[in-house]
């Protein structure tokens, strides 16, 4: 049995301890040790951008983070987006529009998209295309999720 | 021509008056979905669980001398460790196709083939047990493409001794083909080549299996829980009674999800030797060897047309690489040959077809289902002989264009058709006649049309009556279940559902809970394939409901001591047409009914009508109804990269009624975006046996940033035989964007690359045939060899008609 350290990780402002082993990615710890199964894998290579969380508020792939790298930071998953008053205008905007069709794709895009829109709230559409770029979805030929991103920044805007 | 006799049917309302259905609503699933509390296969978990890993072969076409487990199962955590022995018993989706074993039995016949399978304590022991699993292999020569499964000398991937590796054939002929090619004026004959590509979705296969009391459940991202309980209890020899499966919501099928698998049988195998639940989940290189993607397909097309652009005859003859099993391959050698009369009045049209099996992995159905492959050398083929007879490729079309309510040469019954329509729409709003040959060297347009079918009208089993149920059960509150096997994708198959019954009965979508892909607990769907859930399981419903709406209804007739005749039902209300204010809320009126009508349960089935022609092989083709595209294609050809860019997709498409426009536009982007993929991008190569392409990186796909801008333009004909007047749109807008890329980068660069994918290198290689003055194209010389079975004569439905 690999030796584990005895770790804190801070999640969606939930501290949780845990024994990790060294080489565990952020990506099996959140989904399998924490039971936070929003956070999805689609090749666990880094290519495919479906685990995308968000460290110190950056987007990160979580299948090439060690979970224990993230000791210490704040970390935020798809089950933290939403908030006590209901889903983050980007959530609202994908479930308007359809932007989600299997889903499976959608908790990464919104990370990313919520680190864009949080750097930058009124990006253009090729700015949200770069932001976006890596993360691949097979369903919606992405239409549906640029219109939402820029849906989810005017209703942010506004809101300001 | 002859004309199918409209169907009789009540007079569709208008879009204005429905309360649910045409309006743009979310899904009913999204909410779920954005808040990551969708449960797929892998997020699923049991105590006790172990995890299952395959053992896959590394070689393409060898024997297995010797297999030694014992290692691996004397590795601490360790559980169970499975061999062909084990699962003897064949299978395959099709029934003539039982070919495939769960695990190899004697010889492996693709790089990839599962060959033992491990149950551990975790994934790190399964895995190292894996490792510790010795096969030896006779290597046998691998057959990996059509001239090598063709060669006489290459050993049978199936069977004994040696010859080509025929796996189907398939050849028909109505009307005098030859006889039309005399006719003509001018008669023409091309080559074309489809490589073939994978589904990809982004969802890796994942299955989780549990053996309790005697009775098997498995957990799967499939969508077919029907054929993979047919399957189990087949392989497993179990009763299918004594079988649950359950399709998790699937992320990303696209067809790679149809098949019933070896890792789905093996989970269940494990986890009843092992009497603990067993999770089974691929990684991404297996997603890739599992494939049953598109078939490559050489084609040769030839027509006769007259001087003023009318066809007289059309013929095919298709060689499809079919890999090492049978899959839906049977199928899509037909699909290959039986959809091309859809979009055009033929007087003569002639398919002769053989599938081959090679030692690559099994292909199957992917969006399209051996569709795309034809269309792309049917719509570039015509291409160019609207540039021989100097004609505008869109008159080309029109002249020969299919028409509403009438039989095709081969007996295909087209009701509702919006072609016409759909063409005009894209060639109009495109400006593609005014773009045309007038564009700046580099830039150009391309247009084509296609047809798919809403739902196979014949099921894969003959016993298979039914091809959808759908249940409703209102319970004493009100509430409102309805239970189907239909499984979603993400198309929104349980949106649809929710949608139409809540239209019937007056509600809204959010008031309906539904209950899917559970063999258990809902009645039959045949599965996610062949574009038919809306169409089919969407009948079904419809039906269900209005036999409940009639319940409520009674119950409220006798409540309110008004005729059941003078009641109407809306707005969460029953009441009185023409005194609304007397009425009682929908909870009330459920009540009144319970008193007198309980159960307040009712089922609906959908049948398709007889539709197979009169002659044998006519059970691939048939759909109650076909959805039409057209697309306008507009791109940037870079003639020193050979680079292409594509900026706008005009697409129109003839959905019968958009039940919800917003999935439909979906379905639509989507699909031009696979098309896309496919055109340019895709492609499933080999080396030494090996794919070449196992990650996403190397397996090009496109991006955001490859992604242009798409017009989507929905065509309403509203078919008399659709839930509401609905047909599909889940796989037609793929077809004709494929071969509209191609022809757009022929208006661009004045070269034709008869081969897809379209890649930079390709087009570089044609212009530089042209440069030298030769003839600018790249695609397949030669057919090779091969002796096609003589087609079986069938007279067009003209002539058979008295």
């Amino acid at each position: 049995m690999t030796s584990r350290l005895l770790s804190e990780l801070v999640v969606n402002g939930e501290s949780y301890g845990v024994a990790i082993a060294p080489q565990r990615t952020l990506l099996e710890v959140l989904r399998e040790d924490l039971d936070l199964t929003g956070t999805k894998h689609g090749c666990e290579l880094g290519e495919c951008g479906a685990c995308t969380v968000l460290v110190d508020g950056e987007p990160r792939l979580s299948c090439l983070t060690l979970a224990i790298e993230a000791e210490g930071r704040e970390i935020t998953t798809v089950e933290g987006l939403a908030s006590e008053t209901g889903l983050h205008p980007l959530q609202r905007a994908f479930v308007e529009l359809s932007a989600a069709q299997c889903g499976y794709c959608t908790p990464g895009m919104l990370l990313t998209a919520k680190a864009l829109l949080d750097a930058n709230p009124a990006p253009t559409r090729m700015e949200t295309k770069q932001a976006l770029s890596g993360n691949l979805c097979r369903c919606t030929g992405y239409a549906k999720i640029l219109e939402a991103v820029s849906l989810a920044a005017e209703g942010m805007g506004v809101r300001r | 021509m002859t004309i199918v006799e409209k169907p009789r049917t009540s007079v569709p309302l208008q879009a204005e008056e429905f309360a649910v259905v045409g309006k743009p609503l979310p899904k009913v699933d999204a909410e779920a979905k954005v808040r990551g509390r969708t449960r797929y296969a892998d997020d699923l978990r049991l105590p006790r669980m172990l995890i299952g890993k395959l053992l896959r072969s590394t070689r393409p076409h060898a024997l297995i001398r010797r297999l030694d487990v014992s290692r691996a199962l004397e590795l601490p955590g360790v559980c169970a460790v499975l061999t062909g022995r084990s699962l003897p018993i064949p299978y395959g989706i099709l029934p003539v196709s039982q070919d495939e074993h769960a695990l190899a039995f004697e010889k492996v016949r693709y790089a990839g083939e599962p060959v033992a399978a491990v149950a551990a304590v975790d994934e790190e022991t399964a895995e190292r047990a894996v490792g510790l699993i010795e096969v030896e292999y006779e290597d046998l020569p691998a057959a990996m493409s059509i001239p090598e499964a063709l060669a006489p000398d290459t050993p049978r991937i199936h069977g004994e001794g040696e010859g080509p590796n025929v796996d189907r054939v398939a050849a028909l002929e109505f009307g005098d083909v030859e006889a039309g090619f005399r006719e003509a004026d001018h008669v023409r004959e091309d080559l074309f080549f489809y490589g073939g590509n994978t589904h990809l979705p982004l969802e890796e296969h994942s299955v989780l299996a549990s053996w309790e009391a005697e009775k098997l459940t498995v957990w799967s991202s499939t969508q077919v829980p029907h054929y993979l309980r047919r399957a189990l209890a087949k392989v497993l020899e179990l009763p299918t009674g004594g079988i649950r499966v359950v399709a998790t919501p699937v992320g990303g099928g696209f067809g790679g999800k149809s098949d019933p698998f070896p890792h789905e049988l093996v989970a269940a195998k494990l986890a009843m030797v092992t009497d603990r639940p067993v999770k089974l989940t691929l990684t991404r290189e297996e997603v890739f060897y599992t494939h049953r993607g598109r078939h490559p397909i050489l084609m040769q097309v030839k027509s006769g047309f007259t001087g003023d652009g009318r066809i007289t005859a059309l013929s095919f003859k298709n060689i499809l690489d079919g890999g090492g099993y049978g899959s839906f391959g049977a199928a899509t050698t037909y699909y290959s040959g039986a959809l091309q009369p859809t979009t055009y009045r033929l007087p003569a049209y002639r398919f002769q077809a053989v599938r081959l099996h090679t030692n690559k992995p099994p292909c199957g159905p992917k969006r399209g289902h051996g569709t795309p492959q034809p269309r792309y050398a049917l719509e570039c083929h015509l291409d160019k002989v609207a540039e021989d007879l100097g004609l505008d490729p869109v008159e080309l079309r029109l002249r020969n264009a299919i028409e509403p309510f009438s039989l095709t040469v081969n007996h295909l019954r087209i009701t509702s058709c919006g072609l016409v329509e759909c063409i005009e729409h894209v060639v109009e709003a495109s400006g593609y006649r005014e773009k045309r040959g007038r564009l700046p060297r580099g830039r150009g347009v391309g247009f084509a049309v296609s047809a798919y079918l809403s739902g196979a009208g014949l099921p894969i089993n003959f016993d298979e009556t039914v091809q959808s149920e759908v249940h409703i059960k209102v319970d004493q509150g009100g509430g409102v279940t309805v239970y189907s096997l239909a499984a979603d994708i993400g198309q929104g198959s349980s949106s649809v559902l929710a949608y139409v019954v809540a239209e019937v009965l007056g509600l809204q979508p959010g008031e309906i809970a539904i209950v899917t892909a559970d063999t258990e607990l809902t009645p039959v769907d045949l599965g996610s394939f062949s574009s038919r859930v809306t169409f089919m399981a969407g009948n079904a419903a419809i039906q269900a409901a209005e036999k409940m709406r009639d319940l409520v209804l009674e119950g409220a007739a006798e409540a309110l001591e008004v005729d059941v005749e003078r009641l109407a039902i809306a707005g969460g209300r029953v009441f009185a047409l023409d005194d609304p204010e007397r009425g009682l809320e929908w909870k009330q009126a459920v009540s009144a009914a319970s008193a007198s009508q309980a159960p307040l349960f009712t089922g609906g089935i959908y049948r398709t009508p007889e539709l197979a022609g009169p002659y044998k092989g006519s059970g691939v083709g048939p759909s109650p109804a076909y959805s039409f595209t057209a697309a306008v294609v507009e791109l940037d050809c870079d003639v020193d990269t050979g680079m292409i860019t594509v900026d706008d997709v005009w697409i129109a498409h003839d959905v019968g009624r958009a039940i919800n426009p917003l999935l439909v536009i979906g379905q639509t982007e989507g699909s031009v975006y696979m098309a896309l993929g496919e055109a340019l991008l895709e492609q499933q190569s080999f080396r030494d046996g090996l794919l070449e392409s196992t990650s996403l990186f190397d397996y090009k796909s496109p991006t955001v940033l490859e992604m242009p801008e798409v017009h989507t333009h929905l065509v309403e004909t509203i078919d008399p035989e659709g839930p509401f007047g609905a047909k599909e749109a889940g796989q037609g807008p793929l077809l004709p964007v494929i071969p509209a890329v191609a022809n757009a980068v022929h208006d661009a660069v004045g070269v034709r690359i008869d081969e897809v994918p379209i890649t930079p290198e390709k087009v570089l290689k044609a212009l530089d045939l042209a440069g030298k003055g030769k003839l600018g194209r790249v695609g397949p010389k030669a057919m090779p060899e091969f002796d096609f079975r003589e087609p079986r004569r069938v007279s067009p439905p003209a002539e058979a008609l008295p």
